[in-house]
């Protein structure tokens, strides 16, 4: 079955989680516990569960799973439109980051039944039965939804996300032809909602030195910017065992990406252009 | 964060536990175990070179030995990992140059991935039959 974009969901599921253990590599404190039921009070025709992970800084306890029934008559098309409805009518304390509700502030990013997407470009009526929403991955959690992007952010800033120019300033604009504004077409879309970092299994393993997708995404984008003249500086920098070579290729980044950028391929280009700095490019 | 706060570091949130397997990283991950399996099976290939030069009654214990359903087994898997070993390398190579990264591309890439390996394994063991 081929996916023509990262909209596209499987039409069949072979296996919805890969076999390990429930907890597998979870430190005691992070495994996830059965949580409470929240069942519908009053009568509904179309009900709808979703299985959200829980967790209260406040409480000293572990994350859990808690149960929700949401009455789909009375709620909004998509995810975050049930998350919202939950806030507003069954448990206030849910906590989840949301601002646009239109797939540009990237704040609603979270895991819908096993995969990153954000929660307000994503129909409910696409969700399994019951839908489980999980937070990012592999990310230290504040509170039930919301994950700490600390690292994230500072990751994006240490590729230097400006222009950076050494002839003195011109008179007006630095221009770019067509043609070389659209090198950037595809890589300055980026909402920095990290759906592709947190995917990524290299980054789960080696969050803490590989830069991961989003942020080389980023760096592709000022590598390729025929107004940047910082081209070396930033190859030298990222030319390291894990910033940049923790990257696999395994492309969980592509898949997942929601507003179908294509972070693999950004990498890729890097890697590419590293080789041709040390005279071992392809000739073309 | 400085001050009189203590730091709380919440819980990590799962990662592999609940992320939903995909061509892309199922792929990944069997051309590893697949790395290593052949790894594996290179010793058994210096093993079964050895008992051929040892002489012909050592090379006839070997082949007895992998006459049985589980040396039968274990070739099976050696080979087919092999190939796909072979395959999911070459696909990355291409990738290497920078090519085959739209998303159709690479799930048909991996399809055929899949395929080869499946074709070239039974491919290899009806020449091995014949022979």
């Amino acid at each position: 079955m081929i996916i023509w974009s990262s909209r596209q969901l499987p039409s069949f599921v072979l296996m919805k989680r890969f076999p390990v253990p429930r907890n597998f590599g979870l430190n005691s404190r992070s495994r996830v516990e059965p949580g409470r039921s929240w069942p519908l009070s009053g009568e509904a025709n179309r009900i709808k569960t979703f299985n959200i992970y829980r967790y209260n800084p406040d409480s000293g306890r572990n994350p859990t799973l808690d149960r929700f029934e949401v009455d789909l008559d009375d709620c909004g098309p998509m995810v975050l439109d049930a998350l919202i409805w939950i806030k507003n009518k069954v448990d206030p304390t849910l906590a989840f980051r949301f601002s646009c509700r239109e797939g540009i502030c990237g704040s609603c990013a979270m895991n819908i039944d096993g995969t990153n997407w954000l929660a307000c470009t994503r129909f409910i009526s696409e969700t399994e039965n019951p839908t489980a929403i999980y937070p990012l991955p592999s990310l230290r959690i504040i509170k039930d939804l919301v994950p700490d992007l600390t690292h994230l952010y500072a990751q994006y800033k240490a590729i230097q996300p400006w222009l950076h120019s050494k002839t003195p300033e011109p008179e007006k604009e630095r221009l770019q032809s067509i043609e070389e504004r659209r090198r950037l077409d595809g890589y300055y879309e980026c909402i920095l909602c990290f759906c592709c970092t947190s995917g990524c299994p290299s980054y789960w393993w080696n969050g803490d030195r590989f830069l991961g997708p989003a942020a080389l995404l980023e760096a592709w984008r000022w590598l390729t910017d025929s107004r940047d003249e910082a081209t070396g500086e930033r190859l030298d920098r990222l030319e390291e065992p894990f910033r940049l070579y923790g990257c696999r290729t395994i492309l969980n980044c592509t898949r997942t990406c929601p507003k179908g950028l294509n972070p693999g391929k950004a990498i890729a280009e890097i890697k590419k252009k590293v080789m041709e700095r040390r005279g071992l490019g392809w000739q073309e | 964060m400085r001050g009189s706060t203590q730091v709380k570091y919440g819980p990590k949130s799962p990662n592999i536990q609940i992320y939903r397997p995909q061509l892309t990283s199922v792929l990944s991950i069997a051309n590893r175990i697949s790395g290593v399996v052949t790894s594996v099976g290179a010793v058994g290939l210096v093993l079964w070179l050895l008992a051929a030069a040892a002489g012909p009654d050592t090379y006839a214990f070997a082949l007895w030995l992998l006459s049985f359903l589980l040396g039968q087994i274990g070739l099976l898997i050696f080979t087919f990992f092999f190939f796909l070993h072979l395959c999911g390398g070459i696909r990355h190579l291409i990738w290497d140059a920078v090519y085959g990264f739209d998303l159709s591309t690479i799930y048909a890439s991996g399809w055929v991935v899949v395929a080869a390996s499946v074709v070239l394994t039974g491919a290899a063991w009806i020449v091995f039959a014949v022979s």
